[in-house]
């Protein structure tokens, strides 16, 4: 009965060590979607999903010269 | 025995507990020197390219890149400097999604990270920009 409980928590530790492992090799698409729209809002200067005012940007190139 | 149970017991909560940091990189890290140096010159860039967004001129890739998509839209003077414009954005843009790649010691991840930009770049582009669909075509947004 014990040796049988034994068991049973190895597997389960290696079973989730082992999804560990998976989850690592695949491509993260949800942070890659978090990274890039982190990136898009400050390049284009959005603000949290607010209207773009992309005419209207608050540096101009040349300006810290 | 009873240590034996102890001990393994301890050892399975422990592997239970280990996939926690791994599952915590929920964000890709983009806080490098190269990639912050990156954006900042795209912001730069971005002064300039929005007018020809808003024109038609120059429209968003499926594969996150810009393209001239309507020469006409702009005058013959400007041609050169707006070609130079794409050249030097779609550089940027090579770069940083290499940058994230490497940055997150994933180098084969940069194809994923660049087709996952093209449709954030596109879903996230003002209304009346134009954007490649699947096909190629080019839609205004």
């Amino acid at each position: 009965m014990v040796k049988l409980a034994c068991r049973h928590l190895l597997l389960a530790g290696a079973l989730t060590l082992a999804g560990c492992v998976t989850i690592n090799i695949y491509f993260p698409a949800a942070a890659a979607e978090k990274a890039a729209d982190r990136i898009i809002d400050e390049v284009w200067q959005l603000k949290n999903g607010a209207t773009p005012k992309a005419e209207q940007p608050e540096a101009t190139p040349g300006e810290k010269k | 025995m009873r240590t034996r149970i102890f001990s393994v017991a301890v050892l399975a909560t422990l592997a239970s507990l280990l996939p926690a940091p791994a599952l915590g990189q929920a964000n890709l890290d983009i806080n490098t020197p190269a990639i912050v140096s990156l954006q900042r010159s795209m912001q730069q860039r971005h002064t300039q390219l929005a007018p020809l967004y808003a024109s038609g001129a120059v429209g968003l890739t499926r594969d996150g890149n810009v393209a001239l998509r309507d020469a006409r839209a702009v005058p013959l003077a400007q041609r050169q400097r707006v070609n130079a414009l794409i050249a030097s954005e779609n550089q940027d843009r090579a770069a940083l999604y290499r940058e994230i790649a490497r940055a997150n010691g994933h180098p084969e991840w940069e194809a994923d990270i660049r087709a996952t930009f093209g449709q954030r770049w596109i879903s996230r582009a003002q209304q009346g920009w134009y954007y490649q669909n699947a096909s190629g075509a080019w839609v205004r947004k």
